[in-house]
């Protein structure tokens, strides 16, 4: 398996093979006086699915948010299919995206799954999921409407297509948010701790959706908890500690022989 | 005790204890209302020479001025809204002064104020570039001065709306690439109405009433006609009371519409009822 392979180099190394989807190289972000990242260096090649793991204020989710300038990183570069993102400091000295466009266009080809779903209350499912494709990247609106019935069915929601989001479940809304990310068609799909705000019993429905999209190839990133879905999916795990990366490899190699202590010690802390 | 003659006024002939009373009943209302029942249909009739067609001149001249105020009052307001919450420090500054200034002083005052300085700087400043002076029309005037009262308290509205918006659904926007004018009209708007509609649908209903004070400028609308027909025909109660069932027909037609519009922007949201 080819994916196996290129994880167990560490990223951000030179290598030949997929191309890097994503690159974050020595990323810093503060929040005031608080130094979340300190220098967090990430690589994602095509078909590469990298699990970020950690305990809570490690950073993770501050990670994946600098990546599509959700948040200003405050120093470091960030490269999506090979563009760096362009950042200037502002009036205040905060670093901000320097070109509104491109920012734009970047983030447009980023699918990005939320903790919280965050569909569009007053859109049905299908106006989420069509909404993007139309509005932003010019899709016709009866092709648009056609890909998003195929997209709801297989994350198993066409007979909801009308429903508004506040109409279903958590693990409902999170499929169709899949659905809407899967829609623009992404080079990269990031999830931020995608069932954190599920009720256990829908948590399986959502990995089983993200588990396949991991199997068919899919680029991701994956803020998670779920340590054992982790394992079973993702291609390369990177453990954040105390806005570093603490130790990063293969599943299996951090999984099942831990090298750090904090590592063991978070394993074991979260079963 | 003898009784108020405006408490007597208001008794039924037929529910008065005599005949006797009932003449005099009948006397107080004919001081009311100098002409006959017949009459009365009469002076309402929308052909001259009733006066039933100047009031309903007016109510449209009101309802112009209302639907121009809040227009441009929700322009404002958007605009205002938006830049409190994401402006800088100057643009801030300046709509605190805006709003907390239109929101402190009497609208009487501020339409005082606004028609007649703001015509004159108008036409001092045309004179002073080489220009004509010109008459401003009343409607004009009238729509600019109550609209930019609107704007004062839409601005609060829009912007407490804005704030009640899940902040994700923005944050989704974003993370999607919109551009921020899509993202306004796609879902900052949409999704922050069915908690601005309330408080829209209070300033609309103000706006219709506030026309009346247009009257002491002079502009000729529904308050104002309803003065003069009173004036030339001496029927006070009949025309002040005709009028009052204008703006009451006017209010629950807006009501109707209203509710509609609000049952609409909160389509995605379950029903309050049902999580009782």
């Amino acid at each position: 398996m080819s994916a196996v392979d290129a994880a167990a180099v560490p990223s951000g190394e030179a290598q030949s093979g997929a191309a890097e989807a994503i690159h974050v190289e020595n990323l810093h972000k503060k929040f005031g006086q608080l130094h979340v990242l300190k220098g967090v260096s990430l690589s994602a090649r095509d078909g590469e699915v990298i699990a970020v793991i950690g305990g809570s204020g490690s950073g993770k989710s501050t990670l994946l948010r600098c990546i599509n300038c959700l948040e200003n990183p405050t120093s470091g570069i960030i490269r999506v299919n090979g563009e760096e993102i362009k950042l200037k400091a502002d009036s205040h000295g905060h670093t901000v995206p320097a070109d509104r466009k491109q920012i734009e266009r970047i983030r447009s080809r980023l699918g990005m799954v939320f903790q919280n779903f965050n569909l569009w209350s007053h859109m049905t499912l299908i106006e989420n999921v069509i909404e993007v494709p139309v509005h932003v990247l010019g899709v016709k609106r009866d092709e648009a409407i056609a890909q998003a019935e195929k997209l709801l069915a297989r994350v198993g929601l066409a007979e909801k297509r009308d429903v508004y989001p506040a109409f279903l479940s958590g693990g409902q809304q999170q499929r169709a948010a899949i659905a809407r990310a899967l829609a623009i068609n992404p080079r990269v799909m990031l999830f931020d701790e995608p069932t954190s705000a599920l009720d256990p019993e829908l948590v399986g429905e959502v990995l089983k959706v993200i588990g396949d999209l991991a199997r068919e190839g899919r680029t991701m990133v994956l803020v998670t908890h779920e340590m054992k879905f982790a394992r079973e999916v993702a291609t390369h795990v990177v453990y954040l500690y105390n806005g570093l990366v603490e130790e990063e490899g293969p599943p299996e190699q951090l999984f099942g022989a831990p090298k750090s202590e904090r590592l063991k010690q978070f394993l074991r802390n979260v079963g | 005790m003898p009784l108020s003659p405006i408490f007597h006024a208001r008794l039924p002939p037929a529910a008065t204890a005599s005949d006797e009373a009932s003449i005099s009943g009948a006397k107080l209302i004919d001081a009311f209302l100098p002409a006959s029942a017949a009459g009365i249909f009469e002076l309402l009739s929308p052909v001259a020479p009733g006066w039933g067609g100047t009031l309903l001149v007016g109510l449209l001249h009101s309802i112009e001025i209302a639907i121009g105020a809040t227009c441009l009052g929700l322009l404002i307001g958007t605009g205002g809204a938006f830049g409190k919450l994401y402006g800088g420090p100057v643009t801030r500054d300046l709509l605190a002064v805006y709003t907390t200034v239109v929101r402190a002083v009497p609208e009487l005052v501020l339409i005082l104020l606004l028609y007649y300085a703001g015509t004159d700087l108008i036409n001092q400043l045309l004179t002073a570039m080489g220009y004509q002076r010109i008459d401003i029309s009343g409607l004009a005037a009238g729509i600019f001065v109550l609209g930019v009262v609107q704007g004062a308290y839409s601005t609060e509205v829009i912007r407490g709306a804005i704030l009640s918006i899940p902040q994700g659904q923005i944050e989704a926007a974003r993370a999607y690439g919109m551009p921020p004018l899509l993202m306004l009209r796609r879902i900052t708007v949409p999704a922050m109405l069915p908690f601005a509609i309330p408080g829209l649908a209070n300033l609309w209903l103000i706006a219709t009433k506030d026309t009346a004070l247009l009257a002491v400028v002079g502009f000729f609308e529904l308050t104002l006609a309803t003065r003069q027909a009173a004036g030339v025909t001496k029927a006070y109660l009949l025309f002040f009371v005709a009028a009052g069932a204008l703006y009451l027909a006017l209010t629950l037609f807006s009501n109707l519409i209203i509710g509609r519009v609000e049952a609409w922007s909160r389509r995605g949201m379950p029903s309050v009822k049902e999580a009782r």
